[in-house]
């Protein structure tokens, strides 16, 4: 039993920071532009960003598995392609969690990168710094923080994620069982008594995290 | 140095900002009522804004040009910008705030760490974090570390302006001392006439974003009472 909950609880934790990862990149450079650029387009692909925070989570899901599926547009193709199967794999819960995570990154880093006064960075450039050192010596550390608070948040997004990854990865014990899946079977089961170790340390690790994104969000007196 | 502004021009809420100028002083000032278009016409210089038409030439080369669309960008141009607030990086030290734009190894004609420090007495702040200091101090790291960058010209955004009175009184001759010391042209926005008496040899005053009168601050400015010098022409204080 015990064993099951640690195995479960590993993969979680893994699943959720892989999919940190592969979004760490395109979220922080997609924070930056539109938190410092305007270009055409903006408003659509700041309303996809956020979409699926809004939209019911096994609608994201469903779309996820009709993309990925082995007769979907992306997964027919990277099939053929890589010999990689998607769905109902724990690369499946992997991407469920990063689609889902990804709008509070850029949203958190976004925040972090509009409170770096743009003064700052045009003082920095006048002294000789071009654009890429404006942004690794000041634009980035000053938004550090922040976008560290965004990356935890969106951390323990995913651990909490279900609906999208039950739609596209399904339940299957040992290979795409996270937190939020196994709480669900069991107590649907009728085995509360097993879901109750899974909850506490659901509660535990998503109270760690969000206080821990807090106390980044707090902002520094320097960091305006 | 030389810096031509040829048929500049750039849109700005409520007015467009219109210049045609050749200044050539060791310091010249830009006055005019906030709101009048100085800053934006430093920002054009410094190249953080791009004029929509018209040449800025400094010493022959075009800095921007809008019919050939040259626009060397604000880190190619070698000019010196200090900003009201001053914009010290807030999580670099004293030290590294100076050294930032310092190039390496710095230029031989360019003026030395130690002399800088010296002649603005900042030396003993190079330690200290940047929200240690006073208002006075800021300014001063600011103008150093635009100095060290060796600049062609340095670009000075009321770096006085918001500081009280008596700071404002204890500042200036560090500016006279950086004027006589450093052989670097200064451009000095401002709105107090006895900035521009103090400091300046040559006076552009700007009204709605074009050159409304130009000439000797002597000529422009007549003594007053509070403050000590008020435009000649119209008996009042633009600040």
């Amino acid at each position: 039993m015990l064993s099951a909950v640690w195995q479960i609880t590993w993969f979680t934790l893994w699943a959720s920071a892989l999919s940190l990862l592969l979004i760490l990149p395109p979220g922080v450079a997609l924070a930056w532009l539109l938190a410092r650029k305007d270009w055409p387009g903006k408003p659509l692909v700041e309303t996809l960003v956020t979409l699926p925070l809004v939209v019911p989570p096994v609608a994201t899901g469903l779309v996820l598995l009709k993309l990925l599926g082995r007769h979907g547009l992306l997964g027919g193709w990277i099939e053929q392609t890589l010999g990689v199967e998607i769905v109902f794999t724990w690369r499946a819960v992997v991407i469920a969690t990063a689609v889902m995570s990804f709008p509070l990154l850029v949203r958190t880093a976004r925040v972090a990168f509009e409170n770096v006064s743009p003064r700052l960075e045009q003082v920095a450039r006048t002294l000789g710094a071009g654009p890429w050192k404006v942004f690794g010596t000041i634009t980035l550390p000053l938004a550090a923080r922040g976008l560290m608070a965004g990356a935890v948040l969106a951390f323990a997004r995913g651990l909490g994620e279900f609906g999208a990854t039950v739609m596209v990865a399904g339940f299957i014990p040992g290979q795409t069982v996270t937190l939020a899946l196994s709480i669900y079977q069991q107590v649907n089961l009728g085995r509360d008594d097993l879901a109750w170790p899974l909850l506490v340390v659901s509660i535990t690790l998503a109270f760690g995290a969000v206080w821990l994104g807090e106390c980044l969000s707090r902002r520094r007196p320097h960091a305006a | 140095m030389q810096l031509e502004l040829t048929g500049v021009r750039l849109p700005l809420a409520p007015f467009t900002l219109e210049v045609d100028a050749t200044l050539d002083a060791r310091v010249t000032g830009i006055f005019g009522a906030s709101g009048a278009g100085k800053t934006s016409l430093l920002e054009v210089i410094a190249g953080l804004r791009r004029p929509t038409a018209g040449t800025v030439r400094l010493d022959d080369e075009a800095l921007s040009d809008a019919p050939t669309r040259i626009f060397v960008r604000p880190e190619r141009r070698g000019l010196g910008y200090v900003p009201q607030d001053g914009a010290l990086f807030p999580h670099l030290s004293v030290g590294d705030n100076l050294r930032y734009g310092r190039r390496l190894p710095p230029r031989p004609d360019g003026p030395s760490f130690t002399h800088v420090t010296e002649i603005l007495e900042i030396a003993r702040l190079a330690d200290r974090a940047v929200g240690t200091l006073s208002g006075g101090e800021r300014q001063r790291v600011a103008l150093g570390r635009a100095l060290l960058a060796s600049p062609r010209l340095l670009l000075l955004d009321e770096p006085l302006a918001g500081l009280d009175a008596p700071l404002r009184e204890r500042l200036l001759p560090y500016l006279v001392r950086v004027r006589d010391v450093f052989s670097i042209p200064m451009l000095y926005v401002t709105h107090s006439p006895d900035e521009v008496m103090a400091l300046c040899d040559e006076v552009l005053l700007l009204g709605e974003g074009k050159i409304k009168q130009r000439g000797k601050p002597a000529g422009i400015f007549v003594a007053g009472a509070a403050p000590r010098y008020v435009l000649r022409d119209s008996g009042h204080s633009q600040s």
